[in-house]
């Protein structure tokens, strides 16, 4: 849950104003927004890489200002912009964080990883050797490892081929179902966001402009799908539309 | 394994996979001391090949200074580059998202940074007795407080250098190499702190390296254990330590203020 949300840099840079949303469980809620907009200052803060000028972050009951270990123990993050050590296998990857995330019984974890996301082929290959597509694999392999209940994803799609970008969101959507789990999503993909995600939070330069289902989105702005309306809000068209 | 004890052995375990995987970073644990150990065995040899006494014993001090100061060298090197290679792979974003407590994530440094000075040290230890009939173990149990100041001195300094990572980005990287060399000269690790000028002493007398040194001219010219020195060499590494902790705490949380974990490759 986060509260009156806000990152100041220095005195000029206002990165997040002040945004309240929530997370439910088993539901996914995307963050949309331009470059700039704030939505990876937004997942920083939440994983206390960032700490906030104002407001609260709460989450799995924890206060991320005064006690973030615990939740950050059953929460875990993927992005393609965050590398693994290229040097280390996949395997040996997996090894480290689920040491990290105290996983137990890492091999078994670690052999059904690897079945459930077809990285047999690979395991013990260097991740430097691999190809975007199964760098994504293994990331969201380690996102994985922990069994999170909270998992916050920046563009988890981003340089796959719509296949396996395919394949990929619909393994999100089962795992969501499976586990309850509370996904937050950052993507400029705005197929990906409809297809997945329960909630919409539309940031610009910081601020929450809009909010709502993709459908609900869709219908208020009269258009045909969320492109069209990201499109709209990014270009300032917002007002005209809801009058018109 | 406790939560703690499996996080720093994550640390240790990725640094392990990582050398066992790259062998040139390996070759370099044991290349640098192993040359050291060469240009200064052969110095000392030649002094030590004077016929008056005190320069025979001049040798055994190079060689013993050598040996010592890469002790404290490697222990900085080793924390500092470790934390470098996290930035250098991108890696450190995922490892402070995960439970990795930042005091966990110093002690998997220290650790790596134990294995990378043994590695590189047992070599050229071997070297000094095998071409030069150096035992460094003549110096007897004291040598093991020696080894022990001598390594907390690297972890603080190299603490320090971290925290001017966290501060001042990968730019800052060359420190990592430049911070323990530019005190040699202040520690005396192959003259007595008398023969420095008086204006530098008490900069010499703040190292607990100096002491250190003091110390082992000590044991190998009188045969005697100098404790005062080993107390300040002690007392001193308590209260650098303790500033370099306050230092990299403060320095990790400006950086979560700044947004530097994100940016700190850059």
């Amino acid at each position: 849950m986060v509260e009156g949300l806000v990152k100041r840099y220095g005195r000029d840079t206002l990165a997040v104003d002040g945004i309240d949303f929530r997370v439910p469980e088993g539901m996914t809620v995307g963050l949309l927004g331009g470059n700039g907009a704030g939505k990876t200052t937004t997942l920083a803060l939440l994983l206390g890489l960032l700490i906030p000028t104002a407001g609260r972050i709460t989450v799995l009951g924890y206060d991320m200002a005064r006690d973030r270990f615990p939740a950050l123990a059953r929460m875990n993050f993927s992005s393609p912009y965050v590398a693994l050590p290229q040097r280390l296998t996949v395997a040996e990857n997996l090894r480290v964080y689920g040491h990290l995330y105290g996983v137990a019984r890492l091999d078994r974890r670690i052999a059904d990883l690897a079945e459930e996301l077809d990285l047999g082929e690979f395991l013990h290959r260097p991740a430097g050797q691999l190809s975007a597509g199964q760098k994504t694999r293994v990331a969201l392999a380690k996102a994985l490892i922990n069994h999170p209940e909270v998992l916050l994803l920046d563009e988890p799609t981003a340089s796959l081929d719509p296949d396996s970008a395919d394949w990929v969101r619909g393994w999100l959507e089962r795992y969501r179902a499976e586990r309850r789990c509370a996904i937050l999503l950052a993507s400029h993909n705005m197929g990906e966001v409809e297809r997945l995600c329960t909630e919409v939070l539309v940031l610009k330069k910081g601020r929450l402009v809009d909010r709502g289902s993709p459908g609900a989105l869709i219908a208020r702005y009269g258009r045909e799908d969320l492109e069209e309306v990201f499109l709209d809000i990014a270009r300032g068209r917002q007002a005209a539309r809801i009058g018109a | 394994m406790n939560g703690t004890a499996r996080r720093v052995w994550a640390l240790l375990y990725r640094h392990l996979a990582l050398y066992r995987r790259s062998w040139p970073r390996a070759a370099e644990l044991i290349y640098y001391p192993v040359l050291q150990m060469l240009i200064w065995g052969f110095t000392a040899r030649f002094i030590a090949s004077h016929p008056v006494t005190t320069f025979s014993l001049a040798g055994s001090m190079l060689i013993g200074g050598v040996l010592l100061w890469e002790i404290a060298l490697r222990s900085q090197m080793g924390v500092a580059v470790s934390f470098l290679e996290e930035i250098w792979s991108r890696n450190l974003g995922h490892l402070f998202v995960s439970p990795l407590r930042p005091s966990e994530l110093v002690a998997g440094l220290i650790g790596v940074s134990f294995l990378r000075m043994l590695v590189g040290l047992i070599p050229a230890i071997a070297l000094a007795w095998l071409l030069y009939a150096f035992d460094l173990f003549q110096m007897g149990p004291i040598l093991v407080l020696f080894f022990a100041n001598l390594m907390v001195m690297g972890w603080w300094v190299a603490l320090a250098v971290v925290s001017l990572i966290l501060r001042h980005g990968a730019g800052a990287e060359t420190m990592a190499w430049a911070v323990l060399f530019g005190l040699t000269p202040f520690s005396a690790v192959f003259y007595p702190v008398s023969v420095l000028p008086m204006a530098l002493r008490p900069v010499a007398l703040a190292l607990p390296s100096a002491h250190v040194f003091e110390g082992m001219r000590a044991v190998l010219l009188h045969g005697a254990v100098a404790w005062g020195e080993m107390g300040w060499a002690i007392g001193l590494n308590v209260i650098w330590t303790a500033g370099a902790m306050v230092l990299f705490a403060r320095q990790f949380r400006a950086a979560r203020v700044r947004g530097a974990l994100i940016s700190i490759g850059e």
